[in-house]
Protein backbone atom coordinates (compact mmCIF):
# COMPACT_ATOMS: atom_id res chain seq x y z
CA UNK A 1 0.00 0.00 0.00
CA UNK A 2 1.25 3.15 -0.88
CA UNK A 3 0.52 6.77 0.43
CA UNK A 4 -1.65 8.81 -2.47
CA UNK A 5 0.47 11.32 -1.09
CA UNK A 6 4.05 10.46 -1.78
CA UNK A 7 5.94 12.57 -4.31
CA UNK A 8 5.61 11.37 -7.79
CA UNK A 9 8.64 10.22 -8.20
CA UNK A 10 9.06 7.98 -5.35
CA UNK A 11 5.49 6.13 -6.46
CA UNK A 12 6.96 5.66 -9.69
CA UNK A 13 9.86 3.40 -8.65
CA UNK A 14 7.45 1.06 -6.71
CA UNK A 15 7.95 -2.10 -8.32
CA UNK A 16 11.06 -1.09 -10.53
CA UNK A 17 14.46 -2.94 -10.24
CA UNK A 18 16.94 -0.72 -9.00
CA UNK A 19 20.70 -1.02 -8.40
CA UNK A 20 21.81 -3.94 -10.31
CA UNK A 21 25.12 -5.20 -8.28
CA UNK A 22 27.82 -7.50 -7.90
CA UNK A 23 29.87 -7.59 -5.17
CA UNK A 24 33.01 -5.36 -4.64
CA UNK A 25 35.25 -8.63 -3.73
CA UNK A 26 34.60 -12.32 -3.47
CA UNK A 27 33.49 -14.19 -0.31
CA UNK A 28 36.07 -14.78 1.91
CA UNK A 29 37.06 -16.81 5.14
CA UNK A 30 38.76 -13.36 7.15
CA UNK A 31 35.11 -11.84 7.40
CA UNK A 32 33.61 -15.39 8.29
CA UNK A 33 35.80 -15.72 10.98
CA UNK A 34 35.71 -11.84 11.93
CA UNK A 35 31.66 -11.80 12.25
CA UNK A 36 31.70 -15.65 14.14
CA UNK A 37 34.26 -13.64 16.42
CA UNK A 38 32.04 -10.87 16.86
CA UNK A 39 29.49 -12.59 18.31
CA UNK A 40 31.40 -15.59 19.88
CA UNK A 41 29.81 -18.08 17.31
CA UNK A 42 31.58 -21.67 17.73
CA UNK A 43 29.77 -23.66 14.82
CA UNK A 44 31.78 -25.59 13.68
CA UNK A 45 30.87 -25.54 9.98
CA UNK A 46 32.76 -21.99 10.06
CA UNK A 47 35.99 -23.44 11.86
CA UNK A 48 36.82 -27.08 11.06
CA UNK A 49 36.73 -27.87 7.43
CA UNK A 50 36.41 -31.43 8.13
CA UNK A 51 33.07 -30.59 9.66
CA UNK A 52 32.22 -28.39 6.94
CA UNK A 53 33.05 -30.88 4.37
CA UNK A 54 30.89 -33.19 6.07
CA UNK A 55 27.98 -31.77 6.62
CA UNK A 56 28.34 -28.42 3.71
CA UNK A 57 30.35 -30.17 1.10
CA UNK A 58 32.80 -27.59 2.10
CA UNK A 59 33.24 -24.14 4.00
CA UNK A 60 30.24 -22.12 3.61
CA UNK A 61 29.38 -18.29 5.24
CA UNK A 62 26.82 -17.92 7.68
CA UNK A 63 23.66 -17.04 6.35
CA UNK A 64 22.91 -14.02 8.41
CA UNK A 65 25.54 -12.50 6.86
CA UNK A 66 24.31 -12.27 3.49
CA UNK A 67 24.14 -8.38 3.36
CA UNK A 68 27.97 -7.98 4.07
CA UNK A 69 29.25 -9.29 0.91
CA UNK A 70 27.14 -5.82 -0.77
CA UNK A 71 28.63 -3.37 1.86
CA UNK A 72 30.74 -1.89 -0.72
CA UNK A 73 34.04 -0.40 0.75
CA UNK A 74 34.64 2.99 2.29
CA UNK A 75 36.91 4.63 0.07
CA UNK A 76 38.23 3.36 -3.35
CA UNK A 77 40.08 5.07 -6.16
CA UNK A 78 38.03 6.84 -8.39
CA UNK A 79 34.88 7.30 -6.00
CA UNK A 80 34.35 10.37 -5.76
CA UNK A 81 31.21 9.93 -3.15
CA UNK A 82 30.85 7.90 -0.69
CA UNK A 83 29.06 4.28 -1.52
CA UNK A 84 25.62 3.59 0.12
CA UNK A 85 24.48 0.08 1.19
CA UNK A 86 20.70 -0.14 0.39
CA UNK A 87 20.59 2.81 -1.89
CA UNK A 88 17.18 2.79 -2.71
CA UNK A 89 16.99 3.78 1.60
CA UNK A 90 18.96 6.69 0.94
CA UNK A 91 17.63 7.90 -1.94
CA UNK A 92 14.00 7.90 -0.43
CA UNK A 93 15.17 9.93 2.67
CA UNK A 94 16.46 12.30 0.16
CA UNK A 95 13.40 12.20 -2.26
CA UNK A 96 11.33 12.62 0.93
CA UNK A 97 13.19 15.79 2.42
CA UNK A 98 13.61 12.89 5.84
CA UNK A 99 17.14 13.85 7.07
CA UNK A 100 17.67 10.48 9.79
CA UNK A 101 16.02 6.99 9.88
CA UNK A 102 16.23 3.79 11.01
CA UNK A 103 15.12 0.34 10.67
CA UNK A 104 12.34 -1.29 12.07
CA UNK A 105 11.91 -4.95 10.15
CA UNK A 106 13.97 -7.29 8.79
CA UNK A 107 12.81 -10.51 6.41
CA UNK A 108 15.39 -13.09 5.32
CA UNK A 109 14.68 -16.03 3.29
CA UNK A 110 17.69 -18.22 2.43
CA UNK A 111 18.35 -20.16 -0.40
CA UNK A 112 21.54 -22.25 -2.14
CA UNK A 113 24.68 -21.75 0.63
CA UNK A 114 26.89 -19.23 0.43
CA UNK A 115 30.16 -20.69 -0.56
CA UNK A 116 34.00 -19.24 0.36
CA UNK A 117 34.87 -17.72 -3.49
CA UNK A 118 31.42 -17.08 -4.54
CA UNK A 119 31.14 -13.10 -6.21
CA UNK A 120 27.29 -12.37 -5.57
CA UNK A 121 25.04 -10.22 -7.48
CA UNK A 122 21.65 -8.08 -5.76
CA UNK A 123 19.00 -5.69 -6.89
CA UNK A 124 16.92 -3.51 -5.03
CA UNK A 125 12.86 -3.34 -5.59
CA UNK A 126 11.02 -0.63 -3.41
CA UNK A 127 8.00 -1.96 -2.59
CA UNK A 128 6.01 0.53 -0.74
CA UNK A 129 6.04 3.89 0.79
CA UNK A 130 3.68 4.93 3.76
CA UNK A 131 1.31 8.01 4.85
CA UNK A 132 3.51 10.09 7.20
CA UNK A 133 3.90 8.67 10.58
CA UNK A 134 4.31 10.34 14.10
CA UNK A 135 6.49 8.25 16.38
CA UNK A 136 8.48 8.43 19.73
CA UNK A 137 11.33 9.36 17.21
CA UNK A 138 10.12 11.93 15.05
CA UNK A 139 6.82 12.20 12.16
CA UNK A 140 8.02 10.67 8.88
CA UNK A 141 7.29 7.70 6.75
CA UNK A 142 7.72 3.54 6.51
CA UNK A 143 8.74 2.10 3.21
CA UNK A 144 9.51 -1.03 2.58
CA UNK A 145 12.55 -2.49 0.39
CA UNK A 146 13.58 -6.63 -1.16
CA UNK A 147 16.60 -7.22 -1.75
CA UNK A 148 17.39 -9.95 -3.99
CA UNK A 149 20.53 -12.45 -4.11
CA UNK A 150 22.12 -14.63 -6.58
CA UNK A 151 25.48 -16.23 -6.81
CA UNK A 152 27.33 -16.51 -10.28
CA UNK A 153 25.70 -19.10 -11.32
CA UNK A 154 22.15 -17.29 -11.40
CA UNK A 155 21.27 -19.41 -8.10
CA UNK A 156 18.68 -18.09 -5.79
CA UNK A 157 20.75 -17.31 -2.83
CA UNK A 158 18.42 -14.92 -0.74
CA UNK A 159 15.37 -12.63 -0.12
CA UNK A 160 15.39 -9.76 1.93
CA UNK A 161 12.76 -7.44 3.18
CA UNK A 162 13.16 -4.21 4.96
CA UNK A 163 11.36 -1.86 6.85
CA UNK A 164 12.66 1.25 7.17
CA UNK A 165 11.28 4.48 9.04
CA UNK A 166 12.52 7.84 7.82
CA UNK A 167 12.43 11.00 9.94
CA UNK A 168 12.41 14.29 11.09
CA UNK A 169 13.38 15.15 14.95
CA UNK A 170 10.75 16.91 16.56
CA UNK A 171 12.08 20.35 17.89
CA UNK A 172 11.31 20.98 21.38
CA UNK A 173 10.03 24.48 22.08
CA UNK A 174 12.55 27.00 22.18
CA UNK A 175 15.10 24.83 20.61
CA UNK A 176 17.19 25.57 17.58
CA UNK A 177 17.08 23.13 14.73
CA UNK A 178 20.57 21.76 13.67
CA UNK B 1 23.36 -44.36 5.26
CA UNK B 2 23.76 -42.44 8.91
CA UNK B 3 25.48 -39.09 8.71
CA UNK B 4 29.38 -38.76 8.62
CA UNK B 5 28.75 -36.06 12.08
CA UNK B 6 26.26 -37.11 14.77
CA UNK B 7 23.82 -34.27 14.81
CA UNK B 8 23.37 -32.60 17.96
CA UNK B 9 19.36 -32.52 17.93
CA UNK B 10 17.22 -34.65 15.74
CA UNK B 11 13.43 -33.06 14.40
CA UNK B 12 11.79 -35.74 16.61
CA UNK B 13 13.72 -34.19 19.67
CA UNK B 14 11.81 -31.44 19.71
CA UNK B 15 8.25 -30.32 20.59
CA UNK B 16 6.11 -27.09 20.77
CA UNK B 17 6.57 -25.19 24.05
CA UNK B 18 10.47 -26.28 24.79
CA UNK B 19 12.74 -23.40 25.98
CA UNK B 20 16.12 -22.97 24.85
CA UNK B 21 18.76 -22.08 26.95
CA UNK B 22 18.93 -18.27 27.41
CA UNK B 23 22.40 -16.72 26.56
CA UNK B 24 23.52 -13.76 28.44
CA UNK B 25 25.93 -11.45 27.23
CA UNK B 26 27.41 -7.72 28.70
CA UNK B 27 28.00 -5.42 25.71
CA UNK B 28 30.55 -3.12 25.61
CA UNK B 29 31.92 -0.11 23.04
CA UNK B 30 33.94 -2.64 21.62
CA UNK B 31 31.01 -5.21 21.06
CA UNK B 32 29.18 -2.75 19.34
CA UNK B 33 32.17 -1.21 16.99
CA UNK B 34 33.29 -4.95 16.12
CA UNK B 35 29.92 -6.18 15.04
CA UNK B 36 29.74 -3.24 13.17
CA UNK B 37 33.14 -3.78 10.89
CA UNK B 38 32.73 -7.39 10.85
CA UNK B 39 29.39 -6.59 8.93
CA UNK B 40 31.22 -3.52 6.98
CA UNK B 41 28.85 -0.87 8.77
CA UNK B 42 30.88 2.33 8.35
CA UNK B 43 27.84 4.17 9.72
CA UNK B 44 28.88 6.49 12.42
CA UNK B 45 25.82 6.00 14.86
CA UNK B 46 27.72 2.81 15.50
CA UNK B 47 31.40 4.22 16.28
CA UNK B 48 30.37 7.45 17.18
CA UNK B 49 28.73 8.19 20.63
CA UNK B 50 28.45 12.13 19.37
CA UNK B 51 27.16 11.41 16.20
CA UNK B 52 24.52 8.69 17.30
CA UNK B 53 23.27 11.23 20.70
CA UNK B 54 23.52 14.34 18.50
CA UNK B 55 22.06 13.41 15.66
CA UNK B 56 20.01 9.74 16.36
CA UNK B 57 18.80 11.21 19.77
CA UNK B 58 20.28 7.75 20.92
CA UNK B 59 21.92 8.21 24.28
CA UNK B 60 25.24 6.19 22.84
CA UNK B 61 26.05 3.83 19.66
CA UNK B 62 24.38 0.95 19.23
CA UNK B 63 24.31 -2.02 17.73
CA UNK B 64 23.56 -2.40 14.15
CA UNK B 65 20.95 -4.94 12.85
CA UNK B 66 22.98 -7.09 10.59
CA UNK B 67 25.28 -7.63 13.80
CA UNK B 68 21.77 -8.67 15.51
CA UNK B 69 21.10 -10.98 12.85
CA UNK B 70 24.51 -12.95 13.42
CA UNK B 71 23.61 -12.78 17.32
CA UNK B 72 20.13 -14.41 16.54
CA UNK B 73 22.03 -17.38 14.12
CA UNK B 74 24.58 -18.38 16.96
CA UNK B 75 21.39 -18.72 19.53
CA UNK B 76 19.94 -20.65 16.94
CA UNK B 77 22.40 -22.71 15.94
CA UNK B 78 24.18 -23.35 19.69
CA UNK B 79 20.91 -24.92 20.06
CA UNK B 80 20.29 -27.12 16.71
CA UNK B 81 24.31 -28.03 16.33
CA UNK B 82 25.59 -27.60 12.91
CA UNK B 83 22.93 -29.28 11.13
CA UNK B 84 20.66 -26.45 11.76
CA UNK B 85 19.97 -24.79 8.64
CA UNK B 86 18.47 -21.65 9.02
CA UNK B 87 15.15 -21.40 6.28
CA UNK B 88 13.51 -17.95 6.94
CA UNK B 89 14.02 -15.27 10.03
CA UNK B 90 12.17 -11.89 10.47
CA UNK B 91 13.85 -9.02 12.80
CA UNK B 92 11.93 -6.37 14.24
CA UNK B 93 13.96 -3.88 16.22
CA UNK B 94 11.48 -2.29 18.89
CA UNK B 95 15.00 -0.16 21.03
CA UNK B 96 18.36 -0.17 20.78
CA UNK B 97 21.35 -2.05 22.87
CA UNK B 98 23.82 -0.26 23.91
CA UNK B 99 27.54 -0.37 25.85
CA UNK B 100 26.52 -1.50 29.46
CA UNK B 101 23.56 -3.10 28.39
CA UNK B 102 23.36 -7.00 29.38
CA UNK B 103 21.69 -8.76 26.75
CA UNK B 104 19.21 -11.81 27.04
CA UNK B 105 18.11 -13.82 24.46
CA UNK B 106 15.39 -16.60 25.30
CA UNK B 107 14.08 -18.61 23.21
CA UNK B 108 10.23 -20.62 22.57
CA UNK B 109 9.72 -23.84 20.12
CA UNK B 110 6.39 -22.26 18.57
CA UNK B 111 5.64 -24.85 15.64
CA UNK B 112 7.03 -27.76 14.61
CA UNK B 113 6.30 -29.29 10.75
CA UNK B 114 7.20 -31.61 8.27
CA UNK B 115 7.06 -29.83 5.01
CA UNK B 116 5.85 -31.92 1.73
CA UNK B 117 9.44 -32.58 0.51
CA UNK B 118 10.22 -34.54 3.91
CA UNK B 119 12.25 -31.51 5.56
CA UNK B 120 11.54 -30.79 9.28
CA UNK B 121 11.22 -27.31 10.58
CA UNK B 122 11.00 -25.85 13.30
CA UNK B 123 9.68 -22.17 14.40
CA UNK B 124 11.06 -20.67 16.92
CA UNK B 125 10.16 -17.04 18.24
CA UNK B 126 13.31 -15.80 19.78
CA UNK B 127 13.85 -12.30 21.89
CA UNK B 128 16.64 -9.88 22.94
CA UNK B 129 15.89 -8.33 26.13
CA UNK B 130 17.62 -5.59 28.40
CA UNK B 131 16.19 -5.22 31.66
CA UNK B 132 13.43 -7.55 30.64
CA UNK B 133 12.60 -4.73 28.35
CA UNK B 134 11.94 -6.57 24.95
CA UNK B 135 14.65 -4.38 22.48
CA UNK B 136 14.32 -6.61 19.24
CA UNK B 137 12.15 -9.93 18.59
CA UNK B 138 12.84 -12.41 15.82
CA UNK B 139 10.99 -15.38 14.33
CA UNK B 140 12.97 -18.17 13.07
CA UNK B 141 12.40 -21.17 11.04
CA UNK B 142 15.34 -23.33 11.20
CA UNK B 143 15.48 -26.92 9.79
CA UNK B 144 16.75 -30.04 11.38
CA UNK B 145 17.17 -33.60 10.84
CA UNK B 146 14.54 -35.61 10.61
CA UNK B 147 16.51 -38.99 10.97
CA UNK B 148 20.15 -40.27 11.11
CA UNK B 149 20.07 -40.24 7.69
CA UNK B 150 18.82 -36.56 6.59
CA UNK B 151 21.43 -33.91 6.10
CA UNK B 152 19.24 -30.19 5.59
CA UNK B 153 21.89 -28.78 4.20
CA UNK B 154 21.96 -31.36 1.10
CA UNK B 155 18.58 -30.22 0.30
CA UNK B 156 18.64 -28.76 -3.14
CA UNK B 157 16.08 -26.45 -5.76
CA UNK B 158 12.35 -28.13 -5.04
CA UNK B 159 13.73 -29.86 -1.60
CA UNK B 160 14.57 -26.87 0.12
CA UNK B 161 11.28 -24.97 0.60
CA UNK B 162 12.35 -22.10 3.18
CA UNK B 163 8.74 -20.56 3.37
CA UNK B 164 7.75 -18.20 6.29
CA UNK B 165 5.81 -20.10 8.88
CA UNK B 166 1.58 -21.08 8.70
CA UNK B 167 0.21 -17.79 10.62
Amino acid sequence: MTAADAPAEVRDLIGVEQYHETGEFPVERGYIWTSCASVENGNPLFWDDSTAEAITGGPVAPPSMVSVWFRPHHWAPGRAEQALPLQVHFDLKEHLGLPEAVMTDNTIEFHTPVRVGDVLRTHQVLRSVSDEKTTKLGTGRFWVIDVVYTNQDGELVAKESYTGFGYRREVAPGQAAS
Amino acid sequence: MTLAVEPQRLFGDVSVGAALEPLNYTVSATTVVLGALATRDWRPMHHDKDFAVNRNGTRDIFLNTPNQAAWFERFLTDWTGPYGRLGWVRFRMKGSVFPGDTMTLSGVVSGVEVDPVGCGFVTIDVSLSVDDDVKTTCTARVALPVDASDNPWARRGDQWRPAPPAS
